[in-house]
C-alpha cells in the first residue's frame, strides 16, 4: 500500500518535472505571446488590429447606395501594392442598360488608418458600352481599403463604396 | 499484469505523449499563413525586374552607365572643384554620408538620402520634388550649397573633358565655343550674375544647354539605376520559411531577431509604410518628426508636390522621353491637402542600421531614439501625425532594432 502511494507520488512528480521542462523548452519556439495571451489580444485591439471588421461586402459588382445604378469594377492586372494601375468601371441602370455620359469622381482610403488614397485617380475616358477607364489607382499597403465612386448621369447622382482587402 | 509493468506501461505512455507533443510543437510552422504572405512581400525575391524608365531612353545603355559613373565621382563639377555626387553619396557608406545635414560647398537643410533601390521610386528627395533619378541629379548640381555650379558651366566641362563619352551616347555635342552666346557661368540659380547671364541668352541657346544638362542627368541616372541592395540575412530566412526549412531558419536569425520581425509585421505597424521588398512604399508620411530649430520651416511633401509640378525636367517636360500617358504618377498625384503637411518620404530600411543619424534632418542619432519616437507618437507640429502610440516595452523595441540589423547587405553598384 505504502509502496503504491510512493509510486503514484513518483509519477505525479515525474509528470510535473516533464511538463515544466517541456514548457521551458517551448518558450523560445512560441515566444512571449504564448505566455501572455491576454496581453497579445489587448495589443491587437488597441492598434485597431490589421484585420478588417467582419461582415464587409467585398463584391466587385454592387448596386449604388440608392439603387440608381448597378456598378462593377475590374482591375487591369491583379492589384499589387505600390503599383499604379488602371481600373475599368462598368455602370448600368438598375434594369441593366449601359449608362453613357456619366460624370464620375473617385475617392477612397483606409478607414482604420484615417488616410485617403495615395494618388488622385480620375475617370479619363469613356470606353463604350457603359465602361469607364479609371486611371491612377494605387494602394500603398495591405489591409482594408474603400474606393468610392460618385456617379451622375441624366441628373441622377448616386454613390457606391467598394471594399477591398489587399494582401501584404 | 504486475504493478511494476503497469507502472512501466504508464510511464512509457507518458513519455510517448510528451515526446509526441514536443515533436508536434517543434515541427509546426513558426508563422501563420497570413504572416508568410506578408514575409514574402518583404522578401527581396519579390522585387520585380526593373522596368525601363520611359522618361530616360538612355537608362539601360552601358555606355551611359559608364559615363554617368564618371560624372558621379568627378569633383570638377562644382564651384570649388571639391564636390561630386559621390561626396555625399559615398559608396563605402551605402551611398550616403552619415551626417545629419549634407555638406556640399555649403550646408543643406536636409540629410543626404541613400540611393540603393531608388530606381523603383516614383519620387525623389524627402519631399518628392523630382519624379525621376535623372531629374533628381540635376537639382544638387545647381544648388548654391551643394555643387554650387550652373548649367552652362557644366556644359562647358562636358565639352572640355567628356566630348567622346557624351557623343557616344547622345550624339553630336553642339558647339558651345562662342562665350558671348554661352557664358562660362549661367543658369537659373540663386547667384544673381549667373541668373542674369542666363536670362540674357537666347531661348534657343538656353534650350541647347538644357538638353545637354538633361542628358548629364540621364547618364548619372543610368549609373544610379543599377545601385541595388542584395540579399540580406532576413531574405535567407524568408526563403527558408517559404520552403519550411526550419534548420536554416534557426541558423539564420536569433530568437530576438525573429521576435522583432514578428512585431515589425504585427503590433508595431511598421509595414504600414515600410512595406514591399525595399521596405518602403515610396510615399510621404507625417510621423510627427520634430523640426530642427536652426533650420527654416520645412513643410515636406506640401512644398515638394508643388515643386515637382513646376519642375522644368519632370516627366511631362520636353526633356523627358516619356509619352504624357506614361507619366501616371505625376498625372494622378495628390497635389494638396493636409495629409501632405510635414509628410516626408519613407526611406528603404535595407541597410538602415548603418545610416545614422536618422530622419530627414538627422534629428535622431540612434535607432532606439527613432523607435521611442514611434512608440510614443507625439503630435506633429503641423499637419497630423499618422501614427498612434504603440506602448511596446523596451525588450520589444530592442527586438525590433535587432531585427533591423538583419536587413544589412552588400550594395551592388556598377
Amino acid at each position: 500500500m505504502q509502496n503504491k502511494t510512493l509510486k503514484t507520488i513518483l509519477i505525479i512528480a515525474l509528470t510535473a518535472v516533464i511538463t515544466v521542462i517541456a514548457f521551458i523548452l517551448l518558450m523560445p519556439v512560441l515566444g512571449p505571446r504564448f505566455m501572455h495571451p491576454l496581453m497579445a489580444g489587448r495589443m491587437e485591439s488597441m492598434h485597431g488590429g490589421s484585420s478588417a471588421p467582419s461582415g464587409l461586402d467585398y463584391a466587385t459588382e454592387r448596386s449604388t447606395d440608392n439603387g440608381a445604378f448597378q456598378v462593377s469594377y475590374a482591375s487591369e492586372d491583379a492589384i499589387a501594392i505600390n503599383q499604379i494601375h488602371t481600373w475599368t468601371l462598368h455602370v448600368e441602370t438598375a434594369d441593366g442598360q449601359p449608362v453613357e455620359n456619366a460624370t464620375i469622381t473617385v475617392d477612397g482610403g483606409m478607414p482604420q488608418h484615417g488616410h485617403g488614397l495615395p494618388t488622385a485617380p480620375q475617370v479619363t475616358e469613356y470606353l463604350g458600352d457603359g465602361d469607364y477607364l479609371v486611371e491612377g489607382m494605387k494602394f500603398q499597403m495591405g489591409g482594408w481599403w474603400e474606393v468610392k465612386f460618385n456617379i451622375t448621369a441624366s441628373d441622377v447622382t448616386d454613390t457606391i463604396t467598394f471594399n477591398l482587402n489587399l494582401e501584404g | 499484469m504486475s504493478e511494476r509493468s503497469k507502472l512501466l506501461a504508464g510511464l512509457g505512455l507518458l513519455i510517448v505523449l510528451v515526446a509526441g507533443g514536443l515533436g508536434y510543437i517543434f515541427t509546426r510552422p513558426a508563422w501563420t499563413d497570413a504572416e508568410l504572405v506578408t514575409l514574402k512581400t518583404l522578401w527581396i525575391g519579390s522585387l520585380p525586374p526593373l522596368e525601363p524608365d520611359p522618361s530616360n531612353q538612355y537608362g539601360d545603355d552601358p555606355a551611359a552607365v559608364e559615363f554617368g559613373k564618371q560624372l558621379f565621382f568627378d569633383t570638377r563639377f562644382s564651384s570649388n572643384g571639391e564636390v561630386a555626387c559621390g561626396t555625399c553619396h559615398l559608396p563605402e557608406k551605402g551611398f550616403q554620408d552619415g551626417l545629419p545635414l549634407a555638406q556640399g560647398v555649403g550646408t543643406t537643410n536636409r540629410r543626404a538620402m541613400p540611393i540603393a533601390g531608388t530606381a523603383y521610386s516614383p519620387w525623389m528627395f524627402w519631399d518628392g520634388r523630382k519624379d525621376s533619378q535623372w531629374a533628381q541629379a540635376l537639382g544638387p548640381l545647381e544648388s548654391a550649397v551643394e555643387h554650387g555650379g550652373s548649367r552652362t558651366f557644366y556644359a562647358h566641362l562636358i565639352a572640355e573633358h567628356y566630348r567622346a563619352e557624351y557623343e557616344a551616347v547622345f550624339g553630336e555635342l553642339p558647339d558651345l565655343s562662342d562665350r558671348s552666346r554661352f557664358p562660362e557661368v549661367a543658369g537659373p540659380v540663386a547667384d544673381e550674375s549667373a541668373r542674369a547671364a542666363w536670362e540674357a541668352m537666347s531661348p534657343a541657346d538656353r534650350e541647347t544647354v538644357n538638353q545637354i544638362y538633361a542628358n548629364m542627368g540621364k547618364a548619372i541616372a543610368a549609373y544610379e539605376r543599377q545601385i541595388m541592395p542584395t540579399a540580406s540575412r532576413f531574405d535567407v530566412y524568408v526563403q527558408a520559411a517559404l520552403e519550411n526549412d526550419t534548420q536554416t531558419m534557426n541558423a539564420t536569425l536569433t530568437d530576438e531577431e525573429v521576435e522583432g520581425l514578428r512585431l515589425f509585421i504585427g503590433p508595431a505597424n511598421c509595414t504600414r509604410c515600410h512595406n514591399g521588398p525595399l521596405f518602403t512604399d515610396n510615399s510621404f508620411h507625417n510621423t510627427g518628426v520634430p523640426a530642427v530649430e536652426s533650420l527654416p520651416e520645412d513643410t515636406g511633401r506640401a512644398q515638394g508636390a508643388q515643386g515637382v509640378l513646376a519642375d522644368e525636367f519632370n516627366c511631362l517636360s520636353p526633356y523627358s522621353d516619356a509619352e504624357p500617358k506614361e507619366c501616371a504618377e505625376l498625372n494622378f498625384m495628390v497635389a494638396e491637402g493636409e495629409e501632405l503637411e510635414r509628410a516626408f518620404k519613407a526611406p528603404s530600411l535595407r541597410n538602415v542600421t548603418s545610416r545614422a543619424p536618422f530622419m530627414h534632418a538627422g534629428q535622431f542619432t540612434t535607432l532606439q531614439t527613432v523607435l521611442n519616437h514611434y512608440n510614443s507618437a507625439p503630435a506633429s507640429l503641423a499637419g497630423h501625425n499618422e501614427l498612434e502610440p504603440l506602448n511596446l516595452n523596451e525588450t520589444q523595441l530592442n527586438a525590433i532594432v535587432a531585427f533591423l540589423h538583419t536587413l544589412n547587405s552588400e550594395i551592388a553598384a556598377p
